[in-house]
C-alpha cells in the first residue's frame, strides 16, 4: 500500500467515524442523562437523509435543503420527546425498548407511504464537487474532506454545549440527579426535551450531509442504528467523549479493514467491540 | 402576622401502601425560623418532600405566598422562593464546585440579587480553595457548605435544612450552625431539621414536632424546653 493510497483510506476512515459520531453523540447523550434505550434513533438519520433529498428536490440545492430541515427536525424532535418519549423516563427499559422499536416500524412505514421504497441519489454540491490530485492517477474528493470538517465543527460545538455553558452543567446535573435539579428551579422536562431534539437534529444532519455520498435508501437508519450501539457500547454508555473515540475507532477499522481483509471485514467493528469489552467491560470511558 | 411562605394544610403522603404522614399542618411565615423535629423515620423528610413536590400528597393542599401548589412542578415550586438543602447533601458530583454554584443562580422572587457568587465565596472561603475540585472531591463538611451555598445562589425567601451538619465533626457542625444564624439574620426563612435539638431550639421561633407522621407540638420553643415530659415522650430526650 502505497503513501497516497493509505492518506485516501485514512481519511475515509476519519470521515466515516466523524460522521458515526454525529449520529452516536445523541444515542448516548440520550441514555446518559434520560436514561433512554432508543431503538429509533437511527430513524433520524434516514429522516434527514430523505428530507434532504426531498428538499432539495424543492429548492435545488443541498444547502437549502438543510437550512428547511433541520429546524423541522428540532420541532419533529421536540414533539415526539413531548408526545412520547417522556412517558419512558420513570418506566424500565422493557417499555423503552417496546416503544421505540415499535416507532421505527411507524417510521419506516410512513417513509415507505411519504416517499416510496426506490433509492435516489444526490448529486454532491457544485462548488464542492472537486477533488485534491494526490498522484497521476488518485485523488480525494473536497466534499468528503468538508463533511469532515463540519463534523468537527460540530463535534466542538457539542463540546462547549456540554462543558462550557450553564445549559451544558444543567444537563449534566440532571443526569446526576434529577430531583436535586428540579428544586433549584430549573425546568428538568424541558431540558431533557431539548437533548432529545439536539440528538435528533444531530442525526439528522448527518443523514443530510452524508446523503451526496450514500445515496437515500429504505432501511438506511437500521445499519447506521446497530453502528452506532457499537459505538456506545465501545466508549462507554453516556459518554460523549467515549463516543468520539470509538467512533473514530470503528470508522478507521471498517475502512481499513474493507481493503485488507475483504473476506471479514463485515466483522471487524464487533471482534473490536468483544475485544474492548474484554479489556474494559465498561467501554472505554465508562463508569464500571 | 406576617405573609405566609408555605402553607400545608391536612397533608396526607404515602410511599406505596405506607400512609407515612396522616394530616399535617405547617406554616413558615416571612422572615420565620421554624425547628422541625422527631425521632428518626417519623416523616420529617416526607413532610419537606411533599411540601416541594417531590412527593405527591394523596390528601391535603400545599399553598406557596397563597397560591395554591399542590399540583405544581417542583421547579415552579423553588421558583416560589423556597430553596433546598436536602438530607445526604445532594451535590452533583460530576461538576465542579463552580459548576454546582453557577448552575443554580438565579434572582428572587422580586428580582432581589443579593447572593451571587461572590458572595457566596465571601461566606464560604473554603469552597474558593477548591472551586476548580469535582464536587465528589469535597469532604462532608465542604459538600455541606456548597449545598447551602447552591441553595442561597437561588436568592430564596425560605430555606429548608434537612440534617445540614448531620455525619460533621463538632468543629464543622459548629461552622455550619455559624453559617444558619447568619442566614437567619438576613432575614431569610428557615426550616431547621437536626438531631441537636439543643441547637434547633435556640434558634427556632417555633417548633414543630412530628411523631408517626402526626404533629403532636407545635409552640414556642421554650414552652417545649420547659416541658420536660413532651421532650421526653416526643423527642427521646
Ligand atoms: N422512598 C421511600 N419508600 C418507602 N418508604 C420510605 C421512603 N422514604 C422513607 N420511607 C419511610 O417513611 C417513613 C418516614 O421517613 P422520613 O424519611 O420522612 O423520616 P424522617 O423523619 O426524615 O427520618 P430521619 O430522621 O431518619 O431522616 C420511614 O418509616 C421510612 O422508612
Ligand atoms: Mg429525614
Amino acid at each position: 500500500m502505497d503513501l497516497a493510497f493509505f492518506l485516501i483510506q485514512l481519511l475515509n476512515g476519519l470521515q466515516y467515524g466523524l460522521l458515526l459520531f454525529l449520529v452516536a453523540s445523541g444515542l448516548t447523550l440520550v441514555f446518559g442523562i434520560m436514561g433512554i434505550i432508543n431503538l429509533v434513533h437511527g430513524s433520524f438519520y434516514m429522516l434527514g437523509a430523505y428530507l434532504a433529498w426531498s428538499l432539495a428536490g424543492l429548492t435545488g440545492s443541498l444547502a437549502a435543503a438543510i437550512a428547511v430541515g433541520i429546524p423541522l427536525t428540532v420541532l419533529f424532535g421536540m414533539a415526539l420527546e413531548w408526545l412520547l418519549i417522556r412517558r419512558l423516563y420513570e418506566r424500565d427499559h422493557l417499555f423503552q425498548v417496546l416503544l421505540t422499536y415499535g416507532l421505527i416500524l411507524v417510521f419506516e412505514e410512513m417513509r415507505s407511504i411519504l416517499w416510496g421504497d426506490d433509492v435516489h441519489g444526490l448529486p454532491v454540491p457544485a462548488l464542492l464537487n472537486v477533488s485534491i490530485p494526490l498522484t497521476e492517477t488518485l485523488s480525494y474528493p473536497v466534499y468528503r474532506l468538508f463533511i469532515s470538517g463540519v463534523c468537527l465543527l460540530l463535534a466542538f460545538g457539542l463540546y462547549l454545549l456540554i462543558q462550557k455553558t450553564r445549559l451544558g452543567m444543567m444537563i449534566r446535573a440532571g443526569a446526576s440527579n434529577r430531583d436535586m435539579v428540579q428544586s433549584l428551579g430549573i425546568n428538568i422536562k424541558l431540558i431533557y426535551t431539548l437533548v432529545f431534539a439536539i440528538g435528533v437534529a444531530l442525526a439528522a444532519f448527518a443523514g443530510m450531509i452524508n446523503a451526496p455520498l450514500s445515496s437515500v435508501f429504505p432501511n438506511m437508519g437500521g445499519q447506521v442504528l446497530i453502528i452506532c450501539f457499537v459505538v456506545v457500547v465501545i466508549g462507554g454508555i453516556g459518554s460523549v467523549k467515549g463516543a468520539m473515540a470509538a467512533s473514530l475507532m470503528i470508522g478507521l477499522a471498517d475502512t481499513f479493514g474493507q481493503v485488507l481483509v475483504p473476506e471479514v471485514a463485515g466483522m471487524i467493528v464487533y471482534l473490536l467491540m468483544a475485544v474492548v469489552l474484554v479489556w474494559r467491560p465498561a467501554g472505554l470511558f465508562g463508569k464500571a | 402576622m406576617a405573609e405566609l411562605l408555605l402553607e400545608a394544610q391536612g397533608l396526607h403522603s404515602f410511599y406505596g401502601v405506607s400512609h407515612i404522614l396522616h394530616g399535617v399542618d405547617f406554616s413558615v411565615a416571612r422572615g420565620e425560623t421554624i425547628g422541625l423535629m422527631g425521632r428518626n423515620g417519623m416523616g420529617k423528610t416526607t413532610l419537606i418532600k411533599s411540601m416541594l413536590g417531590l412527593v405527591r400528597p394523596r390528601q391535603g393542599s400545599v399553598r406557596v405566598r397563597g397560591r395554591d401548589m399542590t399540583q405544581t412542578a417542583p421547579h415552579a415550586i423553588a421558583r416560589a422562593g423556597i430553596a433546598y438543602v436536602p438530607e445526604g447533601r445532594g451535590i452533583f458530583p460530576n461538576l465542579s464546585v463552580r459548576e454546582n454554584l453557577v448552575m443554580a443562580a438565579r434572582p428572587g422572587v422580586d428580582g432581589r440579587k443579593e447572593w451571587d457568587f461572590n458572595r457566596v465565596m465571601a461566606t464560604f472561603p473554603r469552597l474558593g480553595e477548591r472551586i476548580n475540585h469535582g464536587g465528589g472531591q469535597l469532604s462532608g463538611g465542604e459538600q455541606q457548605m456548597l449545598t447551602i451555598g447552591r441553595a442561597l445562589m437561588t436568592n430564596p425567601d425560605l430555606l429548608i435544612l434537612d440534617e445540614a451538619t448531620e455525619g460533621l465533626a463538632p468543629l464543622i457542625a459548629r461552622e455550619i450552625w455559624n453559617i444558619i444564624r447568619t442566614i437567619r439574620a438576613s432575614g431569610i426563612a428557615t426550616v431547621i431539621v437536626d438531631k441537636n435539638y439543643g441547637a434547633v431550639m435556640a434558634l427556632a421561633d417555633r417548633s414543630v414536632v412530628i411523631l408517626k407522621g402526626r404533629v403532636v407540638f407545635a409552640g414556642s420553643s421554650n414552652e417545649l424546653t420547659d416541658n420536660e415530659e413532651l421532650m421526653h415522650r416526643f423527642l427521646g430526650v
